[in-house]
């Protein structure tokens, strides 16, 4: 690890002045991935600005009736926070399926947002990778490439970007609340994360110098009819092949409403309108799952050690959708996928 | 945020040399008082600094358990945490769950049901497990092994580990 300065941020106005006046410093919270990188050399800061002792662990009701989730509330604090567990059971599953116990227990709601990539390659300083390196070329797409992306990849990167707690916010409508030497503002969720293009090194649309203060969920919860389904190579403490965000609002057996988002499949979260309106005013049932997944996958592409995850996705959205619409969301504690 | 990891690329002759930085811990209910340098971890100031080796390093990245501790109560993976950040904490490793000469129930139960071959992660898997009662979150063995993968057990003592656990949560 390199050797970097510490100091302490005595409140957010404060965090983002320290980060201003030091282009090539950090901001430190739960540090579950940041320490990691810094031990494998990829992460390289001149300083870490602790911001874990800032007052923003509260989960607070918004008057719009949502919730407003504090950046540094713990990943297990918020699986478990009543509120979340009662109205947005999505989220609460979603968190337990990431991580180990350990880890949530240390991570934040701001860094789950922000951790980066596990592609190997981005981890291997010996090899070229446009996210790490700029211009360095992409190890991973004629590399060991089956963790990877098969959506919105581009030639510089098919990086996947790991959360599952995202996965579920993309598809609740979450916005992230951020602070920076401008102000603050918010970013609705589906776009604060990036696709690659030519810029992989950029996770996410931050400014330079912004901070997460919160993230807020608007009041519908979709409780009723909601599942994440992940899929892993093994049963936990793994990271997604493919996982399944899906929420329905029904009317009988019609969807009224319909969200759907994939984690492990791309760069960001994916969640894709089109998909939903193929499901929106439509029966549930298999045959429109089946339409939905292959509206979702339309521009799915495979690379050489990865094209089984099309079929794979396919096969989620479809047992994803079916979990939601009978109201039977997948366990986190026993596997069996019913 | 700044996120291009390049910004930051020096070469070694500009390494700075930040100073050591004074941190207090509460460990085992003792107050120890450190000079630590910014980047060690609470894994290395614990054993290093304090000779407390019971927490063991397995891989130091977050994956194998086996440094975990209680620190204000709840279960962390100390390879991942700085010493400085944890300035005031209360911090329980391994040494400090048995009460004089008595075993924590825990310490007992891994040896009642033989949870363990190698032992290496032992320590770990029973901070884990003193974190997981603590949490309530667990009934049943599905939500046990579940709340503890966080521990890797290459001796695959697993089903023991969890029948200790059990015993253990029944007499919590």
């Amino acid at each position: 690890m390199i050797n970097f300065q510490y100091a302490r941020a005595s409140d957010v106005a404060d965090a983002v002045r320290q980060i201003a006046a030091d282009p090539a410093a950090k901001f430190i919270a739960g540090g579950t991935n940041l320490i990691d990188l810094m031990k494998e050399d990829v992460e390289r800061p001149s300083q870490l600005i602790d911001i874990s002792r800032l007052p923003l662990r509260t989960v607070e009701q918004t008057e719009g009736g949502g919730l407003k989730i504090g950046a540094l509330v713990p990943n297990s604090d918020l699986a478990y926070h009543p509120l979340i567990a009662q109205r947005y059971p999505m989220v609460a599953s979603a968190v337990l399926a990431g991580a180990s116990a350990q880890l949530r227990n240390m991570a934040s709601t701001g860094g789950n947002l922000l951790q980066r990539t596990r592609c190997a390659y981005f981890y291997d300083t010996a090899t070229p990778c446009n996210k790490r390196e700029p211009g360095s070329g992409c190890s991973a797409i004629t590399g060991l490439n089956r963790m990877h992306a098969i959506l919105g990849a581009s030639e510089a990167c098919i990086a996947t970007h790991p959360s599952d707690m995202c996965v579920a916010l993309v598809a609740l409508d979450a916005k992230v609340h951020v602070a920076g030497p401008a102000g603050e503002r918010a970013i609705a969720f589906a776009d604060f994360h990036r696709l690659p293009g030519k810029t992989p090194q950029r996770d996410t649309n931050l400014e330079p110098n912004e901070i997460v203060t919160a993230v807020e969920l608007p009041a519908r919860g979709f409780a009723t009819n909601y599942t994440y389904l992940k899929i892993r190579d093994r049963l936990s403490y793994a990271f997604a092949l493919v996982s399944v965000a899906a929420a329905l609002e029904l009317d009988g057996s019609t969807i009224k409403e319909a969200r759907l988002a994939l984690g492990g499949v791309a760069h960001k979260p994916w969640r894709d309108p089109a998909a939903e309106a193929a499901l929106r005013g439509q029966a549930g049932n298999p045959a429109v799952f089946a339409q939905a997944a292959d509206v979702m996958l339309r521009d799915a592409r495979g690379y050489e050690h990865n094209s089984f995850k099309i079929d794979l996705a396919r096969r989620a959205i479809v047992r994803a959708l079916t979990q939601a619409a009978r109201g039977t969301p997948q366990s986190q504690s026993n596997k069996k996928i019913l | 945020m700044a996120q291009s990891s390049s910004a930051a690329r020096m070469g070694p002759e500009k390494l700075p040399m930040p100073a050591k930085m004074a941190v207090t811990l509460h460990v085992n209910g003792v107050e120890r008082k450190l000079t630590v340098a910014p980047w060690t971890t609470l894994l290395d100031a614990l054993r290093l600094h304090l000779d407390l080796t019971g927490t063991k390093k397995g891989c130091d990245h977050g994956q194998c358990g086996a440094c975990t501790v209680l620190v204000d109560g709840r279960r962390i993976n100390s390879c991942l945490t700085l010493a400085v950040m944890k300035e005031g904490a209360q911090v329980t490793t391994i040494e400090g769950l048995a009460q004089g000469n008595t075993l924590h129930p825990l310490q007992q139960a891994f040896i009642e049901h033989d949870a363990f071959q190698c032992g290496y992660c032992t320590p770990g898997q029973i901070c884990s497990a003193a974190g997981l009662i603590a949490e309530g979150h667990a009934r049943t063995a599905d939500e046990i092994r579940e709340l503890m993968s966080g521990n890797i057990c290459r001796c695959g003592a697993y089903p023991n580990i969890v029948a200790a656990i059990q015993q253990a949560m029944g007499q919590s």
